[in-house]
C-alpha cells in the first residue's frame, strides 16, 4: 500500500507514535477529580436500590409494593419482574425503588414483599453429574478433523489423559454496573451510563421506552472497569429511566456490591477431559476432547480447543450446562483463557511424559498455529525464554531440591484477532489553532484517549497536549463499541483519515501565502513548511490563522482507505513460581511475556496492557471462584472479601516484552486487551506442576487444591 | 499534628450537647477498626460507659473535611463515605465493597488512613477529614499523584485514589520504604486493572521525590 495518503509515517519519521507517553487523562484520575457515572450527582436527583431475589430458580406469585409505596421520602416503585415471571439466578432484580437518600431507599426495598415459587435449580457443574443435569444440557456441535482414532492407535504415538477445568468467575467491575438517568423533556433522556458502548446505548433506551433514539444522549466520560461486562442498558437502566419519569427527578441507579457480583456477569467455565498425542519426538498428532460448562441458563461458550495448535487429527465435543449461577458475559478474551487452559496443560503433562521440555515442545510444534504464524510463536517463545531465564530455572517436574519450598516454571502461549472496529472520528481546527478530535468512544482505562492524541498530534505536527480529545458522549461522531481489542485498531485509523484530510485542507489554505505547491508541504514540530526547506514555514498559529473565520473540519472513518490496521496476535507467557508443599501456598516469583500487536502507538499504555493482563491472570489462576452453594443456590462469596483478587504483594516480578520493528510494524494497529490475559492460567498451573511433580487440575490452585494433589500422588 | 488532635478531643460542646469525648467512648472500637496501614496510634480510650444514642432520624453533623467546616442533617447510619459523596459531592472517594475490604475509599481522619465507607459520619465529628480532592487543591498534583501519572499506575482509575490516599498515607509513617513494605503496607486496597506493577515504582519514585522537597523546605499537603 505503498503511497497512500493516510498510511503510518516510517519508522524514521515517527515523533510520537510507538514512544513511552504518560496518559493524558492521568492527573483526572489519580487527583480523583475524574466523574464516573457513580460519582454524578444531579439536582434533585434520588437514588435507587434494588429488590433481589433471594433464590436461584422461582416463579413470581405477588409482589406487593405498596408498603415502599408509603414510606417518605420515597419517590417510584417499579416492578422488573412481573407476577408468573421465572427468575433464574439468586439476586436478579425483581424491583427497585428510588428514594432521596441511599439509606430510605435500601428502607423502602426491603419493605417490598414478593412471594415465589420455589422451582428446581442446578448450581454446580464441576463434577457434570448426569442425574442432577438432565433436561439441562445441550450439545454444541462436534469439531472433527482428521482421524483421531487412527492417530491415537499409532504404536508410536505416546498419549497422555487427564481431567482439566476452570470454574464460573465474576468480572468484579471496581463501577458497578448502572446509570444517572435524566429526563430533559417529554421525550428526552438523558444517561450517564457505565458502559463500553456510549454509541450504541442510545438505541438501547430509545426502543425500551419507545422515543425516538436522536432523543437520547449517554454520556461516559470514564468508567470503572468493564472487561467485556458492560455493553447492555440491563433491566436496572430502564428502570431508572422509568422511575425518573414517574419521580419527575434524575436516578442515580448503580448496583450494589453484591449484586454486582451475583448478577452482572460470568465468564463460562470449562471442564474436560482430554487426549492428546504426540510421536515421541514431540510432534503433536492426535486430540480427543469432551468439555463441558456453563455461564447460565442458556448455552453459552464453546471453547475453540485444541487452542492455537491445530493437532492435525483431533475431535472435540462440548455440552452446555444450563445453570442458575448468573448470566453469561463476555469476559476478557471471551472463550480463549479456558481454552488455553484446557490446551496448554495437557500439552504440558504430555511434554513431561516425553521427557521433554515443554518450551521445546510448543517450539517443535509451533507451526501447527493458523496463518503461518508459527515463525513469530517461535520468536516469542524464544524471547520469553531468555527473559524468564528458562535454561537456567527449568527443571524437569518435581523440583528435586531439598525442604518444603519447591520451584517450577510453565509456559503457554495464545491468540487473539484485535482488528480495529468501526467508527468515526471529526478533526476540527479552529483559526486560534486550537485542535480537537471528537469521538463516541470510550476510554476503559486502556488508553484510548491517549492514542487518539497521539495518532493526532503525530499526523498535525504538533505536541500531544495541543489536542483536546472529546469522547464518551453519544452525541460525538458514532464509534463502535469497545470490546474483543477493537478499540485502538479503529480509533486510530479514523483518526489519522481525519486528521491527514484536516490537515491537508490547511495546508491548502496555507500554500498559496507560501509560495509552495500543497502537496508540498508538511507539518513538522508545531510548524507548517515546505518538505526540507524551512525557511518557507508558518508557526502552527500563524498557519491557522490564514484560515481567517473558517473553521477546518475532517471525518475519517474505519474501514476506509489504506491499510492501517490488521488482525492476528500471539504471544507466550511463562510464570515461575514457588510452592509451599507444607500449607499449599503458591507465590509468584516472577512472570513474563513477549507479545505482538502490530504497531504499537503508546508504548507505555500497552505495557500497561500486559502488566495488568498478568496480574488480572494470576487473580483468576490463584484466587477467584464463583462460589455456588448447593443448599441455597445463592452464591457465596460476593463480596470482596471472599472473591478474592490479588494484592500488591502477590504479584512477583513481572516483565514485558512487545514484540515490534520489521514484521511487526508493518501490519498496522491491532488490539492488544485480551491477548496477554489469556495464558496466565495454563502458565502458573504448568509452573505449579513443574514444581510439586503432579498436577492441580482445576483452577484456582488454592493450597487446598495444591494439598490434596500431593497426597493423591506427589512427591515422596 | 499530635497538639491539633489533642485540642480536637478535649471535649467542646456540640449543639447536641454530646461531647467530642462521650462520643468517642462510644466510637473508639470503630475508629480504630477502620485503620488501615501503618502502625496504629493508640488515639480513642477503650469504651467505658454507654454513648448516647442518637437517630433514628436525622440529627445535626458537623464536619471538618479540607479544612472547611461542613453542616449537614444525617441519620446517625450514614457513613462519612456516603455522607461526602452524595450529600457534599466530594466523589473522589469511591464505593466499591462497602465493608472495608479494596480501600477505594481511603481518607485521612487527624492524618490516618480510614476506609471511609466503615467509619460513621457522626462518628467523624470532631476530627479533620482530608479528602483526596486535598491534594490537588489549586489544580496542582501532589508528588504521588504525579508518580502515579508517570508510572502509569492507574488504567480504569476506580481503585486510583484510594491507592494515591493510602500512599500519601503509608509515606508518613514509611517516608524510604523498601519494595517489600511497599508490598505489606498497602495490602489494604484491591485493584482489578491491574496496576500493582506501576504503583509499587511510583510510591518509591514518590518518596524520593518527596523527600527531596522536604529537604528543600517545600513540604505539601
Amino acid at each position: 500500500m505503498a503511497n497512500c495518503k493516510y498510511e503510518w509515517p516510517a519508522a524514521g519519521d515517527r515523533r510520537l507514535i510507538g514512544k513511552s507517553i504518560s496518559r493524558i487523562d492521568g492527573p483526572a484520575k489519580s487527583s480523583g477529580r475524574a466523574k464516573y457515572s457513580l460519582d454524578i450527582n444531579l439536582p434533585g436527583m434520588l437514588f435507587a436500590k434494588s429488590v433481589n431475589c433471594p433464590y436461584a430458580h422461582v416463579r413470581i406469585k405477588s409482589i406487593d409494593t405498596s408498603a415502599a409505596e408509603k414510606m417518605p421520602g420515597v419517590k417510584a416503585v417499579r416492578v422488573i419482574m412481573g407476577v408468573g415471571k421465572e427468575v433464574q439466578w439468586a439476586g436478579d432484580q425483581v424491583a427497585a425503588v428510588s428514594a432521596v437518600s441511599e439509606e430510605i431507599a435500601e428502607d423502602a426495598a426491603r419493605a417490598v414483599k414478593v412471594e415465589y415459587e420455589q422451582l428446581p435449580f442446578l448450581v454446580n457443574e464441576a463434577d457434570f453429574d448426569k442425574d442432577k443435569t438432565a433436561g439441562r444440557t445441550r450439545q454444541a456441535a462436534e469439531l472433527k478433523v482428521g482421524d483421531p482414532d487412527k492417530a491415537f492407535s499409532d504404536p508410536d504415538v505416546v498419549t497422555h489423559e487427564g481431567h482439566y477445568g476452570i470454574p464460573v468467575i465474576t468480572h468484579c467491575c471496581l463501577e458497578p454496573h448502572g446509570h444517572v438517568t435524566e429526563w430533559m423533556g417529554p421525550q428526552s433522556l438523558r444517561t450517564f451510563s457505565s458502559t463500553q458502548g456510549v454509541s450504541a446505548m442510545p438505541a438501547q433506551f430509545a426502543e425500551a421506552l419507545n422515543i425516538p433514539a436522536n432523543n437520547v444522549q449517554t454520556i461516559c466520560r470514564y468508567i470503572g472497569g468493564g472487561f467485556g461486562s458492560k455493553f447492555q442498558m440491563d433491566a436496572w437502566g430502564l428502570a431508572s429511566a422509568q422511575m425518573a419519569k414517574d419521580a419527575g427527578k434524575p436516578v442515580k441507579y448503580l448496583l450494589e456490591r453484591a449484586e454486582e457480583l451475583e448478577t452482572a456477569g460470568c465468564r463460562p467455565s470449562g471442564f474436560a477431559r482430554v487426549k492428546v498425542g504426540a510421536k515421541k519426538d514431540g510432534t503433536l498428532v492426535a486430540w480427543e476432547s469432551d468439555c463441558w460448562g456453563t455461564g447460565g441458563p442458556t448455552p453459552s461458550g464453546v471453547l475453540p480447543i485444541p487452542y492455537v495448535l491445530d493437532i492435525p487429527n483431533r475431535i472435540r465435543r462440548h455440552t452446555f450446562i444450563l445453570a442458575n449461577i448468573g448470566p453469561a458475559r463476555a469476559w476478557r478474551a471471551p472463550n480463549h483463557p479456558q481454552a488455553a487452559l484446557l490446551t496448554m496443560t495437557p500439552i504440558d503433562d504430555l511434554a513431561a511424559k516425553l521427557n521433554m521440555d515443554p518450551l521445546q515442545l510448543l517450539m517443535k510444534n509451533a507451526d501447527l498455529a493458523s496463518e503461518g504464524r508459527g515463525k513469530v510463536y517461535r520468536e516469542e517463545l524464544q524471547k520469553v525464554a531468555e527473559m524468564s531465564e528458562w535454561s537456567k530455572y527449568w527443571h524437569p517436574r518435581g523440583d528435586k531440591t531439598p525442604g518444603h519450598i519447591k520451584r517450577g516454571l510453565g509456559v503457554s502461549i495464545h491468540t487473539w484477532g484485535g482488528r480495529g472496529h468501526a467508527g468515526n472520528c471529526l478533526v476540527t481546527i479552529q483559526p486560534d489553532g486550537s485542535v480537537t478530535a471528537e469521538l463516541g468512544s470510550q476510554d476503559l482505562g486502556t488508553g484510548t484517549r491517549t492514542v487518539i492524541a497521539i495518532v493526532a498530534a503525530e499526523t498535525l505536527g504538533l505536541p500531544v497536549e495541543a489536542i483536546r480529545v472529546k469522547i464518551g458522549d453519544s452525541h460525538y461522531p458514532f464509534d463502535g463499541p469497545s470490546g474483543g481489542s477493537t478499540t485502538v485498531g479503529g480509533v486510530s485509523a479514523s483518526t489519522r483519515r481525519a486528521a491527514v484530510d484536516a490537515r491537508d485542507q490547511l495546508f491548502a489554505a496555507v500554500a498559496p501565502g507560501l509560495g509552495v505547491p500543497a502537496d508540498q508541504l508538511e507539518a513538522v514540530d508545531g510548524k507548517i513548511q515546505a518538505k526540507g526547506d524551512a525557511s518557507k514555514s508558518l508557526t502552527w498559529k500563524q498557519a491557522c490563522r490564514k484560515l481567517g473565520v473558517k473553521t477546518v473540519q475532517a471525518h475519517g472513518k474505519n474501514p476506509g482507505q489504506c491499510m492501517l490496521g490488521s488482525s492476528g496476535v500471539g504471544g507466550a507467557m511463562v510464570a515461575d513460581v514457588s510452592v509451599d508443599t507444607e500449607t499449599g501456598l503458591v507465590k509468584i516469583n516472577r512472570m513474563a511475556v513477549a507479545q505482538d500487536c502490530g504497531l504499537i502507538i503508546d508504548m507505555k499504555t500497552a505495557e500497561s496492557q500486559c502488566y495488568g493482563a498478568m496480574i488480572m491472570g494470576i487473580c483468576y489462576s490463584l484466587f477467584e471462584e464463583k462460589i455456588m452453594d448447593n443448599i441455597t443456590g445463592r452464591m457465596l462469596n460476593p463480596n470482596m472479601e471472599f472473591y478474592k483478587l490479588a494484592g500488591i504483594g502477590d504479584i512477583g516480578e513481572l516483565k514485558v516484552h512487545m514484540m515490534t520493528g520489521p514484521g511487526y510494524d508493518e501490519r498496522g494497529v491491532i488490539g492488544l486487551g485480551e491477548p496477554p490475559v489469556i495464558s496466565p492460567g495454563a502458565a502458573i498451573s504448568n509452573a505449579v506442576a513443574n514444581a510439586i511433580g503432579v498436577r492441580v487440575p482445576t483452577l484456582p490452585v488454592t493450597p487446598e487444591k495444591v494439598l490434596a494433589a500431593l497426597a493423591k500422588g506427589g512427591m515422596a | 499534628m499530635k497538639q491539633k488532635k489533642e485540642k480536637l478531643l478535649s471535649g467542646k460542646k456540640e449543639a447536641d450537647g454530646l461531647t467530642r469525648r462521650d462520643f468517642l467512648k462510644g466510637a473508639g472500637v470503630a475508629v480504630s477498626g477502620s485503620i488501615l496501614v501503618g502502625e496504629a496510634q493508640a488515639e480513642a480510650n477503650p469504651a467505658e460507659g454507654s454513648a448516647q444514642v442518637q437517630g433514628p432520624g436525622e440529627v445535626p453533623v458537623t464536619l471538618r473535611v479540607n479544612g472547611e467546616t461542613r453542616r449537614l442533617n444525617l441519620e446517625p447510619r450514614v457513613t462519612l463515605l456516603d455522607a461526602l459523596r452524595d450529600r457534599l459531592d466530594l466523589t473522589g472517594a469511591k464505593k466499591v465493597c462497602d465493608r472495608a475490604t479494596c480501600g477505594a475509599c481511603t481518607m485521612l481522619m487527624d492524618d490516618r488512613p480510614v476506609y471511609g465507607c466503615t467509619v460513621l459520619a457522626i462518628e467523624a465529628q470532631g476530627h479533620e477529614v482530608t479528602t483526596i480532592e486535598h491534594f490537588s487543591k489549586g489544580g496542582k498534583l501532589h508528588p504521588m499523584m504525579s508518580a502515579f501519572v508517570e508510572h502509569d499506575a492507574q488504567q480504569c482509575g476506580f481503585c486510583t485514589p484510594g491507592f494515591v490516599m493510602a500512599c500519601i498515607a503509608f509515606l508518613k509513617t514509611h517516608p524510604n520504604p523498601t519494595m517489600e513494605e511497599v508490598e505489606k503496607g498497602l495490602g489494604g486496597n484491591l485493584c482489578r486493572c491491574g496496576t500493582y506493577w506501576g504503583i509499587r515504582h511510583a510510591v518509591l519514585d514518590a518518596a524520593k521525590a518527596m523527600s527531596a522537597e522536604a529537604e528543600g523546605g517545600l513540604i505539601h499537603g
